[in-house]
């Protein structure tokens, strides 16, 4: 797999981060080296094989499904770039 | 009591328990020597005030039945501290102070420690070198201009300057033991949900795991019985009983079959790496351990399926950095999506970027089989390759690092050639298994190498153990001449 420009402007969508056009050649350099470097995995068979998910042998603990908003609500507002009594504040989203 | 500062943890744990010592006095003794660091940078946060004030309610009021009585601790800034700025060495959380505390920093707390200051690190622990940091590069005490290693770089250069008695990082692909090995000391990456992972800034999640940096195998085992323990906020975390890893230490390891793979001999490798693998084998064998060559195969692959397994897993973790709940927000961009994609730009560094770059690549529609499940195919067989030796052997002998520390600058334009550091530990991040590395002698600078040991799951104790016993013969000692002071 190629990496080529167009490519690396279509993951930089999907990831939400603004590539700047003047980084863009040297970042293609290194993703495609790097994907070289990913790409030797295609050398192995693994047709039989079960992808491992979870490297502990027991399954996932569940915990009570119980209300607990740790009633901090105002404290974590406080690392809040923007914030307007109890919310959040963003570029408008509705015209 | 002028050297204070350089004895081992233990030992200062033991000052303080016979009352010869007060922490506020040891607390002090750290302080200057912080205080006189001109060009380290392993601090982006200085605690002074507050451990003075811990170290004097301490003496006020001791209690002396705990690990860590009295013991001032400077931690990785990627362990949350409540009320203290915690910024994962990023832009991005340069004004982030957590409102609650890790559990793992809560545990030393409870031991009797007290926080001492915030150590720099690669960007969300992404690096082998400790330059991806927004707060610059920090320097390995043992020589000027030189790399402490990465991604605990700030921890590893603290610890062996004599900044702090002891420290903990994180270890998502070797980010615990490539320090410790580049700087003289001791790491261990635990077994994977031995430490809870709960108020850690997330990096890769099935990879992540804390574990204790020290002088001495013995300061390890104790970090390590302070640290560990269940916690029902990770729902990762193995739930079984506390281990006293400390109190049964010993060297004896008569008896105990150690394997060594053919497959981390590789190319290019310095003469003095191999020199130190034999001498570890030589010294094992004296010690009464048996030497058995082993063969794991797939470890070749084992660094391509870490930069599939890794990357993804990062870019899903970092998705929450968008600039709306804390962090950085960027002022450009008038609608949401442009906020959102110029705060990540400005954000995130260049490293940090090209491995969410990769992640959602190899996640996004089309790729997700050739890439993502390939990975986790080719990780089920590195794990088998170490269930079929651990039938075998009771531990695993390889080198820590492929090199020494380099220079600062030297790799940093050719990402593959980073990688490569983590070459030797990554495989175990794969497999969950824990390791340690302890130092074992010097390259033809006088520059640390380590060895590292591999154990089975929740092995830690016999890990330790055959550390112990391989430290104690191999009797490494550095003489750093201080040149960060002047």
């Amino acid at each position: 797999m190629s990496i080529d420009k167009d490519k690396i402007k279509h993951v930089s969508k999907l990831a939400r981060i603004s590539v700047d056009e003047r980084k863009i050649d040297d970042l293609t350099k290194d993703l495609s080296s790097i994907f070289k470097f990913i790409e030797q995995l295609n050398e192995l068979n693994t047709d039989k094989v079960e992808p491992l998910s979870s490297i502990l042998n027991e399954p996932l603990r569940y915990r009570k499904d119980e209300i607990n908003d740790g009633k901090i609500r105002d404290k974590i507002l406080e690392n809040s770039p923007k914030k307007n009594e109890e919310f959040f504040v963003v570029p408008k989203v509705i015209e | 009591m002028a050297d204070l500062t350089k004895k081992s943890l233990t030992e200062i744990v033991s000052l303080i328990k016979k009352k010869e010592i007060k922490s506020e006095e040891v607390t002090n003794l750290f302080i200057k020597n912080i205080e006189n660091d001109k060009k380290l940078n392993s601090f982006i946060t200085n605690s002074n005030e507050h451990a003075v004030k811990k170290a004097k309610n301490f003496d006020k009021n001791p209690k002396f039945d705990t690990l860590l009585p009295g013991i001032p601790i400077a931690v990785k800034d990627l362990f949350c501290t409540k009320g203290v700025k915690t910024t994962a060495g990023s832009k991005m959380l340069d004004n982030f102070i957590p409102n609650y505390e890790s559990t793992i920093t809560k545990n030393l707390w409870n031991e009797g420690a007290f926080l001492l200051g915030k150590l720099n690190c690669d960007e969300y622990a992404m690096g082998s070198s400790n330059e991806t940091s927004f707060f610059g590069n920090v320097m390995n005490p043992v020589a000027e201009n030189t790399v402490p290693g990465g991604s605990s770089g700030g921890s590893a250069s603290a610890l062996a300057a004599d900044l702090t008695p002891t420290t903990i990082g994180t270890d998502t692909g070797g980010s615990i033991r490539q320090p410790a090995s580049f700087t003289g000391t001791v790491g261990l990456k635990p077994t994977y949900g031995l430490c809870s992972r709960w108020g850690i800034v997330a990096f890769a999640s099935s990879l992540d795991q804390a574990g204790p940096m020290t002088k001495t195998v013995e300061d390890c085992a104790l970090m390590l019985e302070a640290m560990a323990g269940f916690d029902e906020k990770d729902s990762t975390s193995i739930n079984k009983k506390k281990e006293n890893y400390s109190k049964n230490l010993t060297s004896n390891i008569k008896g105990l079959k150690i394997g060594i793979p053919k497959e981390y001999r590789v190319d290019g490798m310095p003469k003095e790496i191999d020199k130190l693998w034999e001498n570890g084998k030589k010294i094992l064998k004296e010690s009464g351990a048996e030497i058995i060559d082993i063969s794991l195969p797939n470890t070749k692959y084992a660094l391509p399926t870490y930069y599939i397994v890794a990357p993804a897993e990062a870019s899903s973790n970092l998705a929450r950095y968008d600039g709306v709940k804390y962090g950085f927000r960027s002022n450009k961009g008038t609608n949401l999506i442009e906020m959102y994609e110029n705060t990540r730009s400005e954000g995130f560094g260049d490293e940090v970027k090209r491995r969410i770059l990769i992640g959602t690549y190899v996640l996004s529609s089309g790729y997700y089989d050739a890439y993502y499940i390939k990975a986790q195919k080719v990780r089920q067989l590195i794990k088998s390759d170490f269930d079929e030796s651990f039938k075998k052997v009771d531990a695993i002998l390889t080198p820590s690092t492929p090199s020494a520390a380099f220079k600062i600058g030297e790799k940093k334009n050719d990402p593959i050639s980073m990688y490569l550091n983590d070459i030797f530990t990554v495989p175990v991040n794969l497999a969950g298994i824990p390791a340690i590395s302890i130092p074992a002698g010097t390259d033809n600078n006088n520059y640390p190498l380590g060895l590292q040991l591999i154990g089975k799951t929740l092995d830690e104790q016999k890990l330790l153990n055959i550390a112990f016993a391989t430290e104690k013969k191999i009797n490494f000692k550095q003489n750093l001449n201080r040149w960060w002071e002047k």
